[in-house]
């Protein structure tokens, strides 16, 4: 029966990565992600799953990639300057499609930074860290509750959608520890398998929705896997039709499928005239505010999106039209405030609440923004 | 036996393979080492880097993954940890192996997880055009040492008994018989295996280096292994003086074999919490 545990964020992560089938974790130390290492150590073997520690980042997301084309649901994580390492692979798991779940516990950046500090500097990195043109799927939880189930569903997604899926937290939700009823069980998705004759297998022909079968290497399934542009046949190509068709579907399995990735929650918006948009740690700030800038009589709301990339532009478009204020927050010097910008596209004032310095934005302090603001409005 | 061709995507030819280029000797050595173990294709699978010896694993009739540059030995890694039934050969090259992908195979090596690594050592970078590479010769030219190179060079085969590898060995690409045989040894050693393979680059190294073409090089390879002085030491282009001379000839052959505990990651029954 489920019951109230008290669990820490990365704790929760690695028990979700669990429940979603994960069998193998290769990753590297750092500073705040490694109780995620940590804990899949010791949840792996009990479960016949396989756990090693690489000899650096670069290592670690070849190793789960390799994995996942034994045929093992596999995961990393991270923080900042391990993220960093990583987008080497990210880009080849995104070309070659290989799914895989890629965690970023994110910490005060550039460089190390500040280690043991909250920040949300990573959102873009995580959107266009690596080389070329490369669909992105990225899931931003803000309480430990919630890191268990995105980790579950980013499984989920880098199944159903043959992609590396980011799953992107901040120091703060990643140590905090809160009370929690994890599920029982939950959905799990598998990758779409061949079942046709191995000899006439292309690796890389899709069907309508964009995604083909990916057979694990000992199967009876020989083909190539390759980072280099490549043909149905998942041979190397320079052929310009094949390579446009190849870069356009990577996309498309994703763009075509915008609803069941994203994922936006909404919170007191259908009468205020002050929208908050904030994401992560800085969500549950604004959610607090909100509540509090209601108890004075200031008609503000909260559109926090769970989905991070594909961003749901169209919906901060609705949210635009409907209030005269947008506030974005978030823990950087300016990142998805620019999304928000073009999305909003001059319908409603945005004006951003932005701190870098290893701090979190506490709700006392958003609402010296919002108050103002929402005073004007009304 | 059989055919190598069994072994072969023969719909993926032509090869990007110079003319000379004795990557292609080295490849026939390994399909029929593969034959002469009598593998399963479907349970063989191949992982590799990238530059020219890496290019080796997309037209061979396994499971390949061309990965990126030096990664080879930790994609093979996470590839026989989640499925350890797999043999798992890793090819790479001397820049690739050695050079941007060193942390790798060391690592590799020290955890003497069961792959098999042929390294293709023809001294040179030959898919980006002929720069100079951590195996590159004293006073050798390149791409990018016009004057003669003046970095030392890497040993593979002490580099690699140095990080703990349980079977070390180097051959000559001028020897196939030799190599499949080591092969065939290194593919049932339990652990990690390495092989240097002496390999050549006419197209760059050659003609950088006035060396001939595919059989000069091939017959100066052979020659080094009969103690002879890599003729490089004693060409009057070289305007850089060697500060450790180019080894007399190279060792070949098994040059390390031991037994130790092949690592297969962290697993088996749930650690006690208690």
């Amino acid at each position: 029966m489920s019951e109230t545990q008290l669990v820490q964020g990365n704790e929760a992560c690695a028990r979700g990565a669990l429940a979603a089938g994960c069998r193998f974790y290769g990753g590297y130390p750092i500073t705040p992600s490694s109780e995620i290492a940590e804990h899949m150590v010791r949840l792996l073997p009990g479960v016949g799953g396989t756990f090693v520690q690489m000899e650096d980042e670069i290592a670690s997301l070849a190793a789960v990639i390799g994995a996942s084309l034994a045929g093992s649901k596999a995961m990393t994580a991270t923080s900042g300057p391990g993220f960093s390492l990583m987008q080497e692979h990210i880009g080849f798991a995104a070309m070659a499609e290989v799914p895989c779940v890629v965690v970023d516990v994110m910490r005060g950046g550039p460089s190390t930074g500040l280690p043991t500090s909250p920040s949300q500097g990573d959102v873009m990195q995580a959107r266009w860290g690596t080389h070329g043109d490369h669909p992105a799927i990225v899931l931003a939880p803000s309480s430990v509750g919630e890191v268990f189930d995105l980790t579950v569903r980013a499984f989920n997604l880098a199944e159903r959608f043959r992609t590396p899926v980011i799953v992107i937290y901040d120091e703060i939700i990643g140590h905090t520890r809160e009370s929690v009823v994890l599920p029982e069980s939950v959905e799990v998705k598998e990758r779409l398998r061949p079942n046709g004759d191995p000899d006439v297998f292309w690796p890389k022909t899709a069907p309508a929705d964009g995604v083909p079968p990916l057979p694990a290497f000992g199967d009876g399934y020989r083909f190539h896997v390759t980072g280099l542009t490549h043909d149905e046949r998942g041979f190397p190509t320079n052929d310009a039709e094949q390579a446009g068709a190849l870069i356009k579907r990577i996309h498309a399995k994703v763009e075509a499928h915008f609803e069941e990735i994203s994922e936006v929650e909404t919170f007191m918006l259908d009468d205020a005239d002050v929208a908050i948009f904030a994401y992560g740690v800085v969500g549950r700030s604004a959610r607090e505010t909100v509540l509090r800038a209601r108890a004075a009589g200031v008609k503000v709301g909260l559109i926090r999106p769970v989905t991070l990339w594909p961003f749901p532009y169209s919906h901060v478009a609705e949210v635009a039209k409907q209030v005269d204020t947008m506030i974005v927050a978030e823990l950087n010097l300016g990142q998805l405030i620019g999304e928000v910008e073009r999305a909003a596209a001059s319908q409603a004032e945005v004006v951003g609440h932005l701190r870098a310095d290893g701090e979190p934005i506490a709700p006392s302090e958003l609402l010296t923004v919002v108050t103002p603001i929402g005073g004007r409005a009304s | 036996m059989t055919d190598v061709k069994t072994y072969l995507r023969e719909w993926a030819m032509p090869h990007v393979l110079c003319p000379g280029c004795a990557h292609g000797i080295v490849l026939r050595a390994f399909l029929e080492a593969v034959d002469q173990l009598q593998l399963d294709q479907d349970k063989l699978a191949m992982v590799a880097g990238i530059g020219c010896s890496s290019r080796l694993v997309g037209y061979v009739d396994f499971c390949t993954l061309h990965g990126t540059h030096g990664r080879a030995p930790a994609f093979a890694t996470g590839l026989k940890l989640a499925r350890p039934e797999l043999d798992v050969v890793v090819v790479t090259g001397d820049g690739d192996g050695l050079a941007i992908g060193g942390n790798h195979l060391i690592h590799a090596a020290r955890r003497n997880i069961d792959l098999t690594v042929l390294l293709l050592n023809n001294s040179i970078y030959g898919m980006t055009g002929g720069q100079s590479a951590p195996t590159t010769p004293e006073g050798a030219v390149a791409s990018t040492t016009p004057a003669g190179n003046t970095e030392p060079m890497f040993d593979a085969c002490k580099l690699l008994i140095g990080a703990g590898a349980s079977y070390v060995a180097r051959v000559l690409a001028a020897n196939p018989m030799e190599m499949t045989k080591v092969m065939a040894d290194a593919m049932t050693h339990p652990g990690f295996s390495f092989i240097e393979v002496i390999s050549d680059c006419p197209e760059y190294y050659g003609r950088y280096n006035r060396l001939g073409g595919g059989a000069e090089m091939l017959t100066w390879i052979a020659r080094r292994d009969a103690g002879v002085a890599d003729p490089l030491s004693s060409k009057s282009f070289v305007s850089h003086v060697p500060s450790s001379a180019t080894p007399p000839g190279l060792a070949t052959g098994v040059l390390q074999r031991e037994v130790r505990p092949v690592f297969g990651g962290v697993r088996g029954p749930e650690i006690d919490e208690s």
